[in-house]
């Protein structure tokens, strides 16, 4: 496996540390007065989520990780899996509801979501930014209120709730934001 | 760093380049006032510092090794002990690994000499040149060991190595068992963003970390390194010495320095003999320091990045 000294490190550059696949969100070189160099190096680990600080002696090396940003399309759980497929090759992966987590609230058959691979199995799933869900359950809609900023509960069909104006109802399609849980609009169809 | 069309293209604005310019007259017409001499010293020399955290670049000089300075230092003295009086250099410098934000491989650096001055009458003249280019500023003078106990809990001047190398252990597994390793870590991470804005001159500096300042003994029993830094921001701006005259005493650091790296398996270049012989046949009490014209701009700017500053940074010259 390839290695990447304090030197090359980039952010969005995958690692080893401590056994577990972390992402480079930052590294900055520093070299106090006429001391040693080091750099201090910002790190996603990338199975716990934690954002972690961590010096490093300016030189020094990590192994790079088998990590790999996937594009892959969404198709169905089965109580127990997420199932994913690669669309050029018609690989499936599952993916367990650790692996999945929080992201289960926004995914929609058919939609193409990025699937992080490392070594060859789903670390974690991302969600489009934005995706379109149908309200299965909320407060009668109050026809014409439009203006007065009001919100209420709506639940989606993947079981999310988020608030949405009051004029919303049942059976309307909602465009929602993944990375807030915010509403947008309310989605032509 | 950008790709294909574009790459050609310096990283510096045009109003950088011309704030640039004007900074490096200005920095000359300061000195034209007071006195001080312009001196074009080679970049290239046969020796190099021994310093453990400089490393060169090395050049191959008709098939001899030649060492592209990291300040003009070494020639001004041997200018110094040759009677020139005061002297400044404005020019390039080089570090070798050097390279982030705040950092070049090659960078600018003034120089200049006070021959008669200590090191506070320097910190004077300092100050109004940084004020000539930057406005006003507020100044705070402090100590190392002043900074240092209160953000560290400990004196950098009397605590054990033992206890300081434990400290900084907390901040990086990788830090040498050494007084001078263990304070600069500790230093960086934890004194250095405390530092109020405006400018801080730290004074006063361990004596471990004397390089090349005459180093006495302090009121408080302890012996201090008479060197001197000075943060603007936050941001380390310029180091100074009152200048070690004594040629007997700058070899014993020479040789010191160099059985560390040595031990280290760093490389190792030449003593400057032609140094120590200038030294030996008289250097006069003087004191000295080095500003990185290149942050200096970065301030004058507002630029996050060095290469804001710079024509074309390393990553652009290749």
């Amino acid at each position: 496996m390839a290695t990447f000294s304090t030197n090359d490190f980039r952010s969005g550059m995958k690692v080893m540390l401590d056994g577990d696949p972390c992402n480079i969100i930052d590294n900055e070189f520093v070299k106090p007065g006429k001391g040693q160099a080091f750099n201090r190096v910002k790190l996603r680990n990338l199975k716990s989520g934690r954002v972690l600080e961590k010096t490093f002696k300016s030189g020094e090396t990590l192994e790079a990780a088998d990590v790999m940003d996937t594009d892959m399309q969404y198709l169905y759980e089965d109580g127990e899996f997420w199932y994913f497929m690669e669309p050029e090759s018609f690989d499936q992966h599952q993916a367990d509801a650790t692996v999945v987590a929080d992201a289960k609230l926004w995914l929609r058959e058919q939609d193409v979501c990025v699937v992080t691979l490392y070594n060859g199995v789903p670390l974690s799933v991302t969600p489009p930014n934005h995706v379109e869900l149908e309200i299965v359950d909320t407060d009668p809609g109050v026809r014409g209120d439009t203006a007065t900023g009001g919100t209420k509960p709506a639940k989606l069909t993947t079981g999310a709730v988020v608030k949405v104006p009051l004029f919303l109802d049942r059976g309307d399609v909602v465009r929602v934001d993944t990375r807030t849980g915010e509403y947008l609009s309310r989605a032509r169809d | 760093m950008t790709a294909g069309a574009q790459s050609w293209r310096p990283g510096a604005s045009l109003a950088a380049l011309r704030a640039r310019a004007t900074l490096l007259a200005q920095l000359r017409q300061f000195f034209a006032e007071r006195d001080c001499l312009e001196v074009d010293v080679p970049l290239l020399g046969g020796a190099f510092g021994s310093d453990l955290c400089i490393e060169p670049i090395v050049a191959a000089v008709n098939g001899v090794p030649g060492y592209l300075q990291s300040s003009p230092e070494f020639f001004l003295k041997r200018l110094l002990a040759a009677g020139s009086g005061d002297v400044y250099a404005l020019g390039k410098a080089f570090r070798n690994h050097e390279r982030g934000t705040r950092h070049n491989p090659e960078f600018t650096l003034l120089e200049w000499y006070r021959c008669g001055w200590d090191e506070q009458q320097l910190i004077v003249e300092l100050e109004a040149l940084l004020r000539k280019v930057l406005g006003p500023l507020s100044t705070l003078k402090t100590t190392y060991a002043e900074l240092f106990s209160a953000a560290v809990g400990l004196c950098p001047h009397t605590a054990s190595v033992e206890e300081l190398h434990r400290r900084a252990l907390q901040y990086g597994s990788w830090v040498a068992t050494s007084r001078v390793a263990a304070l600069d870590l500790l230093f960086a991470e934890l004194v250095e963003p405390t530092l109020p804005g405006g400018l801080v001159v730290v004074c006063d500096y361990p004596a471990c970390h004397g390089a090349l300042a005459v180093v006495e003994e302090s009121a408080a029993g302890y012996p201090v390194a008479r060197r001197f830094e000075l943060y603007c921001d936050g941001i380390e701006l310029a180091n100074g010495y009152r200048e070690l005259t004594d040629s007997a005493v700058q070899r014993q650091r020479f040789e010191a320095e160099l059985a560390e790296r040595r031990e280290a398996g760093q490389p190792l270049a030449p003593i400057d003999e032609p140094l120590l012989a200038a030294l030996e046949s008289g250097l006069p009490a003087c004191s000295g320091v080095a500003l990185g014209v290149d942050r200096l701009l970065m301030r004058q700017l507002g630029t996050a990045t060095i290469d804001a500053v710079l024509p074309f940074s390393w990553p652009r010259c290749r």
